[in-house]
């Protein structure tokens, strides 16, 4: 065990009194990253438990397999499919020419052709992220002398795949910087933060820079071709004109839309969700009260009806196939951090999303996505929900008891 | 006389700032800040505002009866944001438009009610008029920094003279939309407080809570 050892020997120098003792977050980023976490339960009670945090991170990596893999395929079938359509001229960029240069050519049919193009668009994205917020978690770390964590790895995966892919990189950066910084670090970091980071870095993007974040044109990753989210097309001619825009409600479900990176294939992220659920990561408590709250509400508005706005009349399973609700069911509503820590909160947390979602979609007419907003709009009322749902008990409690 | 005159103008620039230290009139300083010209001149008028409504305060400080001082402290400043409010529509009229409900709720500004009542209640004229100044410098000076960063980064301009050319008209620089939007001032001035109490700890406050830990046995 060549490794091991050599772990073993370096390890005096980055503790206390040591050569590098303030670099001892690096050394144990890297050690904790390739063997099991050190730390233990000091306090009694002791629960043992296969559950770490290593592992959840790790988990909810691994459930969000499903949606990098679509991600590659369909960004770059998105790609493929609009260069084939505009021609030549739209071959254009560093990205073809190293696909050219591999013999592996744009045909939207070939699933590797696509796949490979998608990733060429993922990669830069996810490299900039682990880079830029990786600086910033070990800067911290540092100074406040507290482990680099293992959440980073998820915040970054969350944080690639919600990414238009043709957002520049600097922007990029930019957003993770905000999202580790303001959503994470300044409340005393991994476990400590009430909101959940990746979503912040896009609120800050969002807002800051809307042209690059919303809109037609930035979708699909060629110059010149404009394609419009299910969203934005249900948003000026309701739901019923997208049959029409060549999107059916399975193309929604399997993803084949214009979307961010991992976000358009609601299987793919069910499968990630089903994995969460069934690994006990994420409580199912959250889901039922976001899908209740969604589904309760988009059919409300159904029933009330409008003449103007034809988002009213959309049904409740294609409010759960376009934009961003499936993924961030699975993936960020189920976020035990940020999310209400009482089994009763977590219903009205989850409700509390799904509402908002529908409410932002359908009646806020400046955003036509609401997922984001939503949840972090929940995050903040976490722990308000929670402050009651306690306070009733104690109350319930003392009348039986008092 | 506890305090030089020297200290109670310096002092509130960084050491007892009212907006990073008392975290005072915030709610202007988010609504002003997106463009630097109208910062300076809420700035000018809050230190002019705070540094007469001081001064005749002090000086009325004897006859004052205690029931009715916030009354009379009211009226003294609540007349002098007028005559502000009067002086920029006359000689500054685009600015008051922005500045809109801003200049007269002035009157209701922390910062200038704080000091009369803390300070100029108990002092005399000349040193509750530069204590005003003080004070009045303090929240222009953050009003300042807020602006700078503000309206450069929002905008690519200072004073309205660009800087960093934008996309739109043929430059380089994609501002930055959400520094244009009230909320942004929040960040900007949190990260100030954090900056100031990074460089001058003593400023920080005391932590509400300890973070229990136990030892192993």
């Amino acid at each position: 065990m060549g490794l091991r050892n050599f772990f073993d020997r370096i390890e005096p120098h980055f503790e206390k009194g040591g050569k590098y003792e303030r670099f001892f977050p690096l050394y144990e980023m890297v050690e904790s990253f390739l063997y099991t976490p050190k730390t233990v339960t000091t306090a009694a009670p002791h629960v043992r438990s296969y559950i770490d945090m290593k592992r959840i991170m790790t988990y909810v990596v691994i459930a969000t397999i499903p949606a990098i893999l679509f991600g590659w395929y369909n960004t770059g079938w998105q790609a493929n499919s609009a260069i084939a359509l505009l021609g030549e001229s739209a071959q254009t960029g560093w990205r073809v020419g190293l696909i050219q240069a591999l013999g592996i050519g744009l045909n939207p049919d070939s699933i590797f052709a696509c796949a490979f193009h998608g990733l060429l668009y993922f990669l830069p994205i996810y490299l900039t992220t682990l880079v830029v917020g990786g600086i910033c978690e070990v800067i911290f770390a540092t100074v406040r002398g507290h482990e680099v964590n293992e959440g980073f790895l998820v915040t970054s995966m969350l944080y690639t795949l919600i990414m238009p892919p043709s957002i520049p990189l600097w922007q990029v950066g930019l957003g993770i910087a905000f999202g580790v910084v303001i959503g994470k670090e300044v409340f005393g970091g991994t476990g400590k933060n009430f909101l959940n980071p990746a979503l912040t870095g896009r609120a800050f993007l969002y807002f800051a820079y809307p042209a690059y974040m919303s809109g037609d044109s930035i979708w699909t990753p060629v110059d010149g071709f404009s394609g419009a989210t299910a969203l934005s097309v249900s948003a000026t001619d309701g739901y019923q004109a997208l049959q029409a825009a060549g999107i059916t409600w399975s193309d929604a479900f399997f993803g084949f839309i214009q979307g961010c990176l991992g976000e358009t294939s609601t299987l793919a992220c069910l499968i990630g969700l089903a994995f969460l659920l069934a690994t006990k990561i994420a409580n199912w408590r959250l889901v039922i009260g976001c899908l209740a709250g969604m589904i309760g509400f988009s059919m409300l508005l159904n029933a009330v009806g409008s003449d103007s706005n034809p988002m009213f009349a959309m049904p409740w399973y294609w409010h759960l196939v376009v934009g961003g609700y499936a993924f961030g069911l699975a993936f960020m509503v189920t976020e035990p951090v940020s999310a209400s820590h009482t089994n009763v909160g977590r219903y009205i947390y989850g409700a509390l999303i799904g509402v908002m979602v529908v409410m932002i979609r359908v009646i806020n007419p400046a955003f036509p996505e609401g997922m984001m907003l939503a949840i972090l709009f929940g995050n903040v009322f976490a722990p308000l929900i929670d402050y009651f749902v306690i306070q009733a008990n104690i109350k319930r409690r003392m009348r039986r008891h008092g | 006389m506890s305090q030089t005159r020297r200290e109670l103008l310096v002092d509130p620039l960084v050491d007892n700032n009212p907006i990073t230290l008392q975290v005072l009139g915030i709610c202007s300083s988010l609504a002003v800040t997106s463009s630097l010209k109208v910062a300076l001149v809420m700035a000018i008028a809050v230190t002019l505002v705070t540094a007469f409504s001081s001064m005749f305060i002090s000086m009325l400080r004897n006859h004052i009866p205690s029931s009715i001082r916030i009354i009379v402290q009211m009226v003294i400043i609540a007349s002098l944001v007028i005559v502000v409010d009067q002086l920029l529509k006359a000689y500054a009229f685009e600015i008051s438009k922005t500045l809109s409900v801003f200049v007269g709720l002035i009157i209701t500004n922390c910062i200038v009610m704080g000091r009369a009542e803390a300070f100029a209640m108990k002092n005399p004229p000349i040193d509750s008029f530069i204590d005003g100044i003080g004070n009045g410098l303090g929240y222009g000076f953050i009003l300042m920094l807020v602006g700078i960063i503000r309206e450069l980064f929002g905008s690519g301009s200072l004073f309205g003279v660009t800087l960093l050319q934008t996309v739109n008209n043929g430059g380089w620089y994609v501002p930055n939309g959400l520094l244009l939007l009230p909320p942004s001032a929040f960040f900007v001035i949190g990260l100030l407080i954090w900056a100031f109490r990074t460089w001058k700890p003593e400023q920080a406050e005391e932590r509400e809570y300890k973070i229990q830990t136990v030892e192993a046995h």
